[in-house]
C-alpha cells in the first residue's frame, strides 16, 4: 500500500532487518510508536494478533474488556487524559461492527484512537466468511481514516500512517483491518514514523491578514466574549489562552468538551455554554459585540437558533478544521491554523485591556443563578437527595479529581457544579451523547491517569448499557469512584416529556436490579445513600476505601436540570424554570 | 437559492476513494446529478468530475467536507461558465424515415444501423442531449444511457499543478528538519 503514496517518514540507515510475523509487526509498530496500553477483546480473526502480543507482555499493558464498544470508550478515556493515542484491538465481524458507537463518539468528539480489527483471510474476502464483514465499508462515515491491508509486509506502514492520521491536526479515529494471512505472513521489520502526506495537510498556514483583521476587532470591541472548546486542550495551548485572556480582559465561556482548559476559578471564567449551560454567557449572548470562538465547532447545543446565536456580534473563529468554519455559523474572521500558534500571534499584538465592568454584568447574572438554581440545589433539604448537592459533596471531597460523566441529567449537574482545577479534567461524551460512555471511559482515565483520583457520574440508566464493565473493573483492580445518581427513570427524556409532552412519560420508567448485589456480584465496595445527613460519611468512606468504589446515591425521582434553552431556540431565551 | 455546480476532485488513485467521496453527499443531504471518474493528466491521481444543483453555502460545506477526506488531495468548485462542459448520450431508436432525417438535422451520428432498430450517438450540453430526447421519444426509444458531464476549466492557471508545487515545497521543509 506504500507504493501509491508519497508519504514522508524519517530517514533510516540502511541495516539488516529483522523477519518477523505481521502479527508482531503490530506489536513492534506500537511500542515503536510510544504505546503502552492497549484495550481489546480476543477472537478468531485476530488470535495470530493476541499470540504475539503473549510475548510482550512485560511491555505493553493489555486491558481485557467484557465488549469492545467499552474498549474504544475506554481508549478514549485514556487518550482524553494523557493527550496520547488510543490504541484498540478487536476481532473481525461482530467484534469490529461494536466498536461502531465507539468510533462514532471518538469522531465527533476529536479524540484519537488507533483500532486495529483481525478480518478473515484475503482469499476469502467478500465469501460472506464467518465473521466477515466488511469492516471498511461500515466505518466510512465514522473514522477519520481506515484501510485494509492484506500483506504483512504493509503492516508497519499502514499502522505509521495510522498514529500519525489519528494524531495530528483535529485528532480522530482511525481503523487498521488486517487479514488473518497478512498476520501470519512474514515480513521484515522496519519501523518509520511518518511525518507527511501529500493528500493530507493537517494544519494550515496562518494567514496573517486574518491575525491583523482579529486583532483590530478585539481591540475595538467593548463587549467581548471568549468562547473556549476542546481545541484548546488538543492543542495543549492552556497556557496561550490564560495569556490571551489575561491581556485582553476578556471574558470566557467554555462548551462542555472545553471544560478545564481554564480552571473553574479564574477570574475571568464566566461558566459554560449551551442548552444546560449557565445563565451569564447564553443570556448575554445577545449583548455581545464579538464572540471569539477558540477551538469550538458551534454545535447545536451550544447555539441554539444559530440564526439567533450573537445575533449583535462579529464572530473571529479559531479553528484547525477548515471543513468547520462556516459550516454553522457565519465567521467574520476565520483563523484557520493550530491555535497554539495562532492565539499568540493575537495576543502580541493586541492591546492591554480591562473588561471588568462587561465582566460584573456576567457576575450578576451568575448571583442570579447562584439564588434562584444553584443554592437550592445543592442545598441540604427536601425529603431526598438531589444530583446537585451530591455533585457539591463529591467536588469538595476530591480535591482536583477527573470527572468523568455518563450522558443525561447527572452530566449536566456534574459538568456545571464540579470544580476543575487543571486541564485534562472532564471525560464525557458530547457530541454524540453515548449513554453508557461514562464506565468504560472511566476505566481508561483512571489506568491513562493512576496517580489521580477518577470521579464518574452516571445514572441507572446509563450504569445498565455497560455495567458487564464492573468485570473489567476487577479483573483489572481498576480504581474508579462510581457515583450512581439512581432516580429510577431516565431522567433527562423524563424531564423534556414533562416540559414538553404534557408529562406523558412514555417508557422512561426503569424497574432496576438491586445494585448493592451487583456490586458484590462483581467484587466491588458498594454503599447506598439515601438521606442527606449521610452523604458526606459515605463520601468519605468512598473517599478512603482502596480500589472501586460504587456509591448509590437515592436521588430525588422528579428532578429537573435548569437553566435550560429549549431545543431550537435562541439562547438568550433560557429558562431559569 | 439552488444553483449549479461542477466539482471537481483529485486523489490518490486508491480503492474505495469514491465510496469515501459519495459518503459525504449522502450525509450532507445532497444529491448527484451526474458523476464521471477518470486519470487526470497527472500520473497516480485520479479525477472525479459531480455536477450537483444545490445551494451555493452548502456546496461549499460539502466541498470542505470531501477535501477533509485524508486520501482526497484537492477539490474545486465552479459554476458552469468556468468549464468547457460535455457530456455523452446513447440512443437506441425505433427505425424509421423520420427519424433518419432527424439524424442529418441535428448532427448526431450514427454507430449502428439494424432492420429494426437505429443506435444514435450526441454529446453536448445536458440540455442539448434532453432536447434530442424529446424529439426522439415520439418515434419509440427503446433504450436511452448518458454519461457523467466532463470538465475543464477555462482559467489558464493550473490550480491542481499550484497545490502540488505548494505540497511539495512543504514535503522539502519537512524533510531538511527530520534529518
Amino acid at each position: 500500500m506504500n507504493s501509491g503514496f508519497s508519504d514522508i517518514t524519517a530517514a533510516q540507515p540502511a541495516k539488516e532487518l529483522p523477519r518477523i510475523t505481521g502479527s508482531e509487526a503490530v506489536i513492534r509498530s506500537f511500542i515503536a510508536e510510544g504505546v503502552e496500553t492497549i484495550f481489546g477483546y480476543p477472537g478468531g480473526a485476530i488470535i495470530p494478533v493476541y499470540n504475539a502480543l503473549y510475548d510482550y507482555r512485560d511491555r505493553l499493558n493489555h486491558i481485557l474488556v467484557r465488549h469492545e464498544q467499552c474498549a474504544i470508550h475506554a481508549a478514549q478515556g485514556y487518550a482524553r487524559v494523557t493527550g496520547k493515542t488510543g490504541v484498540c484491538i478487536v476481532t473481525s465481524g461482530p467484534g469490529a461492527t461494536n466498536t461502531v458507537t465507539g468510533l462514532a463518539d471518538a469522531l465527533l468528539d476529536s479524540t484519537p484512537i488507533v483500532l486495529i480489527s483481525g478480518q478473515v483471510a484475503s482469499s476469502q474476502l467478500g465469501t460472506d466468511a464467518f465473521q466477515e464483514i466488511n469492516f471498511i465499508e461500515i466505518t466510512q462515515s465514522v473514522t477519520k481514516w481506515n484501510c485494509q491491508v492484506k500483506r504483512a509486509e504493509d503492516i508497519p506502514a499502514a499502522i505509521a500512517r495510522a498514529f500519525y492520521i489519528a494524531s495530528s491536526g483535529r485528532p480522530g479515529p482511525v481503523v487498521v483491518d488486517i487479514t488473518k494471512d497478512a498476520q501470519n505472513g512474514l515480513t521484515n521489520f522496519d519501523y518509520n514514523p511518518i511525518k507527511f502526506i501529500r493528500s493530507y495537510q493537517p494544519y494550515a498556514d496562518i494567514c496573517s491578514d486574518q491575525i491583523l483583521e482579529a486583532v483590530r476587532l478585539i481591540n475595538l470591541s467593548r463587549k467581548p466574549m471568549a468562547l473556549v472548546g476542546q481545541g484548546v486542550i488538543l492543542a495543549n495551548a492552556e497556557q496561550e489562552l490564560k495569556e490571551f485572556l489575561e491581556k485582553s480582559g476578556i471574558p470566557a465561556a467554555s462548551t462542555l468538551l472545553g471544560l478545564s482548559a481554564l480552571p473553574s476559578d479564574h477570574p475571568q471564567y464566566v461558566g459554560m455554554l449551551g442548552m444546560h449551560g449557565n445563565y451569564g454567557p447564553n443570556i448575554k449572548n445577545r449583548d455581545c459585540d464579538l464572540l471569539i470562538a477558540i477551538g469550538m465547532r458551534f454545535d447545536d447545543r451550544v447555539t441554539g437558533d444559530p440564526s439567533k446565536f450573537g445575533i449583535n456580534a462579529k464572530i473571529i473563529h479559531l479553528e484547525i478544521d477548515p471543513a468547520e468554519i462556516n459550516k454553522i455559523v457565519y465567521a467574520d474572521v476565520p483563523v484557520l491554523g493550530n491555535i497554539k500558534e495562532s492565539l499568540p500571534m493575537i495576543t502580541e499584538r493586541i492591546s492591554q485591556n480591562d473588561h471588568s465592568e462587561w465582566i460584573d454584568e456576567f457576575r450578576v447574572c451568575a448571583n442570579i443563578e447562584r439564588e434562584d438554581i444553584i443554592d437550592p440545589a445543592i442545598e441540604r433539604r427536601g425529603a431526598h437527595l438531589r444530583m446537585g448537592e451530591v455533585v457539591d459533596a463529591v467536588s469538595k471531597e476530591f480535591d482536583d479529581a477527573i470527572l468523568v460523566t455518563d450522558v443525561g441529567q447527572q452530566q449536566m449537574f456534574a459538568s456545571k457544579y464540579f470544580k476543575f482545577k487543571r486541564s485534562r479534567s472532564i471525560i464525557t461524551s458530547g457530541g454524540l451523547g453515548t449513554m453508557g460512555f461514562g464506565l468504560p471511559a472511566a476505566i481508561g482515565a483512571k489506568i491513562g491517569a493512576p496517580e489521580r483520583d477518577v470521579c464518574l457520574f452516571v445514572g441507572d440508566g446509563g450504569l445498565q448499557m455497560t455495567s458487564q464493565e464492573l468485570g473489567t473493573i476487577y479483573q483489572s483492580q481498576v480504581g474508579v469512584k462510581i457515583i450512581l445518581m439512581n432516580n429510577g427513570y431516565l431522567g433527562m427524556v423524563r424531564q423534556w416529556q414533562e416540559l414538553f409532552y404534557d408529562k406523558r412519560y412514555s417508557f422512561t420508567e426503569l424497574v432496576n436490579p438491586d445494585f448493592e448485589l451487583l456490586a458484590k456480584a462483581n467484587r466491588i465496595a458498594y454503599r447506598c445513600v439515601e438521606r442527606h445527613e449521610d452523604l458526606d460519611d459515605a463520601i468519605r468512606e468512598m473517599h478512603s476505601t482502596e480500589g472501586a468504589f460504587l456509591l448509590e446515591c437515592r436521588v430525588e425521582k422528579e428532578e429537573n436540570v435548569f437553566p435550560m434553552v429549549p431545543a431550537g431556540a435562541p439562547v438568550h431565551d433560557i429558562r431559569l424554570e | 437559492m439552488e444553483r449549479e455546480f461542477i466539482i471537481t476532485i483529485f486523489s490518490e488513485n486508491k480503492v474505495g476513494i469514491l465510496s469515501q467521496v459519495t459518503t459525504v453527499f449522502t450525509h450532507r443531504n445532497v444529491n448527484i446529478e451526474s458523476i464521471a471518474a477518470s486519470p487526470s493528466a497527472i500520473e497516480g491521481i485520479h479525477k472525479y468530475t459531480i455536477a450537483v444543483k444545490n445551494d451555493p453555502e452548502r456546496v461549499a460545506n460539502l466541498v470542505k467536507q470531501i477535501e477533509k477526506k485524508v486520501d482526497v488531495l484537492k477539490v474545486f468548485c465552479y459554476s458552469p461558465s468556468e468549464v468547457v462542459m460535455q457530456q455523452l448520450a446513447l440512443y437506441k431508436v425505433k427505425r424509421s424515415r423520420n427519424v433518419e432525417e432527424l439524424v442529418r438535422r441535428h448532427n448526431v451520428r450514427i454507430l449502428e444501423i439494424h432492420d429494426e432498430y437505429i443506435v444514435l450517438e450526441k454529446t453536448g450540453h445536458k440540455a442539448e442531449l434532453d432536447e434530442l430526447y424529446q424529439i426522439l421519444a415520439p418515434y419509440g426509444i427503446y433504450q436511452f444511457v448518458s454519461s457523467g458531464q466532463v470538465a475543464i476549466i477555462k482559467s489558464r492557471r493550473e490550480l491542481l499543478d499550484e497545490y502540488l508545487k505548494y505540497v511539495n515545497e512543504k514535503r522539502d521543509r519537512i524533510l531538511s528538519e527530520t534529518k
